[in-house]
């Protein structure tokens, strides 16, 4: 039987669905993470992409860090925070929290360039002419700049949340459970349907997670490009005054 | 919030004539300090001009000379480097700028409408601000769509990027006028529509400024459009200089400077003509007889008239053609057998342009001008229109002289 079917075997063992190294607790630990760096990535990323994209004071050294950032790989980044969260916490400092701090860094750039991008890209006169009606710069902000860049930025945060649960599956190898605990029990017991499995697992659920954004994003995109329903013509009106009686 | 009670603009009915004094009192704008006196794109210096409520001021000059931000320096988009600006005498700088704004209209060439909302939502974004209760609103919106001929019942719950351009600028001009502004700022309004659109709307708009009364400071880069639709028109030049201040047909009776004759064209004569009206003009006119008259009386009184025609009309008094001096019977009743040309009827509201171009065109170069029942009035030929202009021309330098002088 090939590699195929072993993953298949793996996958539907019913063994393999209970217990604390069970694929449902896996999953959960997995996501839980995930979650957790996405949104304090977020909380991080959104505020600072809104200001810089709102004032377009210094957007371009915030987009230049966030790539920077974006730059250092996966491992690498874990690597770096395990010195720092160990001062923190010796125990926490080797599971959870290299791994999320990892995460969140990872999660910024994509959030904060797409926010940055998609306020920016808002029609000038658009915010113009808000202000000119006497719009705040606050109401200009909540009011036209976010709904319309509502699409670009969900991408953003879909793009982030991809990134995130891709760098959750290295935590394994610094202690934390999640998915990245059967490839890295895989290959250590030389267990090529264990270490498939995860990968396909961390697969989908990175799949989903796109799936599930760029729903979002659609969902909330402005009705500027509406094809849906055809222009109406000019209605017909006389003329202003014939010109000869 | 503001007090949710409508305020009076909520309760005032748009058809109140509600307007405002502006006065810009040596205004002058500059980008950059050192390129002060080169004047900068964009750049106004020493701006004095003060537009009487309700009445269209319309700021004309090429690109980058001023006009622009001479406007948005009223509601505050951009602030002045020197000198004010009074809105009922009052300076623009010491009120509170989004209260300022959302009393002075602003419409804008790219219309400006937010894409996400509807177009109900978006004409009334002013009264959302000033936190009107939902149902005032709504009412609003809907009354607004009907004053710029859009019907409601079809128009409301669409969005901008579903109408065509026209109709969008139309939408534009409803939000602006959403709360009853006294002062409108309209920045190339009709800049972006084809011809034919355009012309409509700048009818449109006059007939909505006659019942509105608004102040209105209106810019564009369009000569023809600035002399149609303003009562009053700033000519601007590079630096944010105004090279003239008057009404259209001063500005092409007489130019105040070589720039202004250029830049209103060599044409300058018929546009004139297409700012004053037949009912302008004192009329002539001609021998007439009607159908069924007796033909020696008629034929008598044509040989005493210098023109050698006589006109027909019928027992409402309504033109039917023209009846050559050399057909007319001795004796017998006048009949419609006898009319050998037609020319242009005219009515009281025809431009002298129009009236000149069809009068080139006709049979009989006399253009015969009719009320709204179709019935004779008098005549008008191209030596009246010819000697009108002389005179008025001659009028207009007179006055321009005793103001500079």
């Amino acid at each position: 039987m090939g590699i195929i079917g072993d993953v298949i075997a793996w996958l539907t063992d019913p063994a393999h669905w209970t217990g604390p190294s069970g694929i449902p607790t896996r999953v959960a630990e997995h996501l839980a993470i995930s979650l957790a760096a996405l949104v304090i990535a977020s909380l991080i990323a959104l505020p600072i992409g809104l200001y810089v994209g709102h004032t377009r004071r210094g957007g371009q050294s915030a987009v230049n860090v966030a790539n920077l950032a974006r730059a250092i790989p996966s491992l690498a980044l874990i690597g770096i925070a395990v010195p720092i969260t160990v001062l923190v916490d010796p125990q926490v400092g080797f599971k959870v929290l290299p791994t999320l701090i990892a995460m969140i860094v990872l999660g910024i750039p994509p959030i904060l360039i797409n926010t940055y991008t998609g306020i920016t890209e808002v029609d000038r006169d658009l915010t113009e002419a808000a202000n000119g009606m006497g719009l705040t710069s606050r109401q200009v902000l909540t009011g036209v700049e976010l709904p319309l860049a509502a699409s670009v930025i969900m991408a953003g945060i879909g793009s982030a949340a991809v990134q995130i649960i891709a760098t959750a599956t290295l935590g394994a190898i610094f202690g934390f459970g999640g998915l990245g605990s059967y490839l890295v029990q895989g290959i250590a017991q030389n267990d090529d349907a264990m270490l498939f499995s995860g990968v396909v697992l961390v697969a989908a659920l990175a799949v989903g997670a796109e799936a599930a954004f760029g729903f979002l994003g659609r969902a909330l995109r402005p009705h500027e490009v509406d094809t849906a329903t055809p222009a109406l013509l000019e209605p017909s009106q006389p003329e202003g005054t014939p010109a000869v009686g | 919030m503001p007090d949710p009670t409508p305020t009076p603009a909520a309760n005032a009915s748009s058809s109140t004539p509600h307007a405002a004094t502006v006065e810009f009192d040596h205004v002058t704008k500059t980008y950059d300090p050192r390129a002060a006196k080169a004047g900068a794109p964009g750049a106004v210096n020493d701006l004095s001009l003060s537009i009487p409520a309700g009445r269209i001021c319309v700021l004309v000059g090429p690109s980058g000379c001023g006009k622009t931000t001479s406007l948005k320096m009223v509601n505050r988009l951009i602030e002045p480097t020197k000198g004010r600006i009074l809105l009922d005498g009052v300076d623009v700088a010491t009120r509170d700028v989004t209260e300022l704004r959302r009393g002075i209209g602003y419409v804008i060439q790219q219309t400006g409408l937010f894409p996400h909302q509807t177009i109900e939502d978006n004409v009334a974004t002013v009264p959302r601000l000033l936190g009107w209760p939902k149902a005032r609103q709504k009412e609003r919106a809907q009354e607004l769509l009907g004053v710029v001929g859009l019907d409601p019942s079809r128009y409301a719950r669409r969005y901008p990027a579903q109408l065509s351009g026209g109709e969008r600028q139309r939408v534009g001009v409803a939000r602006a006028l959403a709360a009853d502004p006294p002062v409108m700022l309209m920045d190339e309004p009709f800049g972006a529509v084809d011809p034919i659109v355009r012309e409509r709307l700048q009818n449109e708009f006059l007939r909505l400024q006659e019942q509105l009364a608004k102040t209105i400071l209106f810019v564009t880069h369009d000569i023809d459009e600035a002399i149609k639709l303003g009562d009053v028109v700033a000519v601007f030049r590079d630096g944010g200089i105004v090279e003239q201040f008057a009404p259209p047909a001063e500005i092409l009776a007489a130019p105040a400077s070589e720039f202004v004759a250029r830049f209103v064209g060599a044409d300058r004569g018929l546009k004139r003509l297409s700012l004053t009206r037949v009912n302008d003009v004192e009329l002539g006119h001609a021998p007439t007889a009607r159908a069924g008259d007796g033909a020696a009386d008629a034929r008598e009184r044509t040989r005493r008239n210098e023109l050698p025609y006589l006109l027909l009309l019928d027992a409402e008094d309504r033109p039917i053609g023209w009846v050559d001096e050399a057909r007319l019977p001795a004796e017998g009743q006048l009949g419609d057998r006898l009319v050998s040309a037609t020319s242009p009827l005219l009515d009281r509201r025809t431009t002298l342009k129009d009236a000149l171009s069809m009068l080139l065109d006709a049979d009989v170069q006399i253009g015969v001008v009719v009320d709204r029942r179709g019935a004779y009035r008098g005549i008008i030929t191209v030596e009246q229109i010819a000697g009108f202009t002389r005179e008025t021309a001659r009028e207009a330098q007179v006055r321009a002289d005793a103001a500079t002088g």
